[in-house]
């Protein structure tokens, strides 16, 4: 009977050692999301009184309350897209590769290493490698292009994981039949094993991308400039060819920095520019993100996308 | 019969168009394409060790090695100019060790929970919860820590000072939690189901499954999340460029403000910097010794990562 006793107890005391760490797990996780719910609630209190067209429409001034971040947004607009043309193909061409192609080799190893190794480089040491190489070595100055380059490097290691986690979940099945119909391999991974994984790589495409868009070091280091008070040239003109890529070369500050630039100001008026721009940021980097997580929700779910 | 046939005449007509020609070299094309995109990893690394050590080559040459390391003072600006990295070097060391003291236990706690306490649903719930708090940019964190948090921690802790490393520290702590939770996550899922039932058929309670059994068995993988992140820490810019100050400050005491390698980097950069000069020279020396530090526990995190992959 005794003994019965204390099995009894041992059991009580572990059932209440299980609920005492349930709630402990619990109290963390509710102190990590209070964390970001009281950023989100200290941004929008700061700055959310300055988001307004003039905000958006002006360009830096010495008075924060006639100053905006229109030089800001179009130089974030004009260096993702070029971070996403060049991120993409060639985060996809070697997360395709590393899964459809690579056989087991030391260079196979090798390569795989680096990619894992280059997703924890810290983001300034691509600054500095753009800085000797893009700005000086190839003599391409402080540019868009080379800003999109930067970033574009940095995000490759997210796409092509993202790139090798999709293509491996594609059904062997699928690679099979289409080899049977005599498809050549470029044939199967065009036409099925890509379009399979489409969903996977956009998820990976979005999260590299948002995460290029906040990213400010490297882009500092390249040596943008801080005050920008006017546009880069339009990508768009009257005559033909339409298009015209001089923008590419134009210099150009981003986001992150013209709020970097406003914190590190003494001034009140200015911190309130930066906590909107830390809005605006904070908005498309959760609607990015945001959107990620559906477009995996609705994978796993195995809903058409 | 007549479908054989058909093929067949479809087959040679193929032939003879050269459609199949063209897929082959198609295909061989894209090969090599695509073996290009990958071999840039490779390109990309060797580069980086190229720029930073061609680049850092002229400060080297002035500046020994010895003195470099053990020299306590950084002040490149001053006539009298000395270039020892301790002073950023423990600045570095403090702001990321203050962010792992923050993020090893709650990371652990945390990790334990999602794994082995929540429900399958719950856990769908909380993890892009958590996602979203690694998607906030560092600049945004680093407004929070200087302009909310200092103020607010200078009512609770005496002697703060404006520009202090505890705060970019537990900042970057919080940053790096959810980091440090999915890889430790992972790998205490990696851990086969049947050592946790034979855990609790010995009548172990959960908790007690967890740190004996399922933290050891997962312990490499875990090890790689700290390891991961701690390389992370060190190499977090904004946070520490913002609320940590500018100041080059060999300190014992985190309540006071001091230059960290990447803070000091920033701050160059942000200034005018002719290259080939002396200064334009010291940023690439830091931040070789920076890429050095993050290199050995990214490689030494790889590997352990891919251990507790194997050994399921």
């Amino acid at each position: 009977m005794a003994g019965g006793i204390s099995e009894r107890r041992i059991v009580a005391a572990a059932k209440v050692q299980d609920l005492v760490f349930a709630l402990l797990g619990i109290v963390v996780l509710f102190f990590a999301m209070a964390m970001l719910a009281t950023l989100v609630i200290d941004l929008l209190t700061d700055g959310l009184a300055r988001i307004n067209m003039q905000f958006l429409s002006d360009f830096p001034s010495r008075r924060p309350a006639e100053a905006g971040i229109l030089s800001a947004w179009v130089g974030t607009t004009l260096v993702m897209f070029v971070t996403a043309l060049l991120a993409i193909p060639l985060g996809v061409g070697a997360g395709l590769y590393l899964e459809e192609y690579a056989p087991k080799n030391w260079l196979s190893d090798l390569i795989e290493i680096n990619v894992s190794n280059l997703a924890g480089v810290p983001s300034i040491i691509y600054g500095l490698l753009a800085l000797g190489f893009f700005v000086y070595a190839l003599g391409m100055g402080q540019t868009i292009l080379v800003g999109g380059m930067v970033l574009a490097l940095l995000i490759l290691p997210i796409v092509v994981v993202a790139t090798r986690e999709a293509v491996r979940a594609v059904p062997s099945g699928l690679r099979e039949s289409a080899y049977g119909l005599g498809c050549n391999r470029w044939q199967v991974v065009w036409s099925y094993v890509l379009p399979s994984a489409r969903p996977g790589i956009l998820t990976g495409a979005i999260v590299g991308l948002s995460r290029a868009i906040g990213e400010t070091a490297p882009i500092i280091t390249i040596g943008a400039l801080t005050f920008i008070a006017f546009l880069p040239p339009s990508p768009l003109q009257a005559a033909p060819p339409f298009l015209n890529a001089d923008w590419l070369s134009s210099p150009f500050t981003v986001m992150p920095i013209q709020m970097f630039n406003w914190t590190s100001r003494p001034q009140a008026g200015f911190h309130e520019n930066a906590a909107a721009t830390g809005v605006l940021l904070l908005g498309m980097t959760l609607i990015m993100n945001g959107f990620a997580i559906y477009l995996r929700y609705r994978l796993r779910k195995g809903l058409k996308t | 019969m007549s479908q054989t046939v058909d093929e067949g005449q479809t087959f040679a007509a193929l032939k003879a168009s050269g459609y199949l020609r063209r897929g082959r070299m198609v295909a061989s094309a894209m090969q090599v394409i695509l073996f290009a995109c990958a071999a840039l990893s490779v390109v990309i690394t060797a580069s980086i060790l190229w720029v930073l050590v061609s680049e850092s080559w002229m400060f080297f040459q002035q500046i020994p090695l010895v003195a470099f390391l053990t020299d306590t003072q950084w002040t490149p600006a001053f006539t009298n100019a000395r270039y020892g990295i301790l002073p950023l070097l423990t600045a570095t060391l403090w702001a990321a060790g203050i962010a792992m003291a923050v993020a090893t236990p709650l990371g652990l706690i945390l990790s334990v929970y999602l794994s082995e306490f929540a429900q399958p649903r719950v856990r769908e719930v909380l993890k892009p919860i958590l996602e979203m708090l690694a998607a906030v940019p560092t600049v945004v964190f680093g407004y929070f820590a200087l302009l909310f948090l200092t103020p607010l921690a200078k009512q609770f802790i005496p002697g703060l000072s404006g520009f202090n490393l505890l705060v970019p520290g537990f900042v970057m702590g919080i940053m790096i939690l959810p980091y440090v939770v999915s890889i430790s996550e992972d790998a205490m899922r990696a851990v086969p189901m049947t050592l946790r039932e034979g855990a609790y058929a010995l009548g172990m309670s959960r908790w007690r499954t967890a740190f004996t059994v399922i933290i050891p068995g997962a312990f490499s993988g875990v090890t790689a999340a700290y390891l991961l992140a701690f390389a992370r820490a060190v190499g977090e810019t904004m946070v520490v460029a913002i609320a940590a100050g500018q100041n080059p400050n060999l300190t014992g005491d985190p309540r006071e403000g001091a230059a960290t390698i990447t803070a000091y980097i920033v701050q160059m950069s942000l200034g005018d910097l002719p290259h080939g000069s002396l200064a334009y020279s010291t940023i690439f020396a830091t931040g070789l010794v920076l890429f050095i530090i993050t290199l050995g526990f990214n490689v030494l995190g790889f590997f352990l990562r891919r251990k507790f992959r194997e050994a399921y």
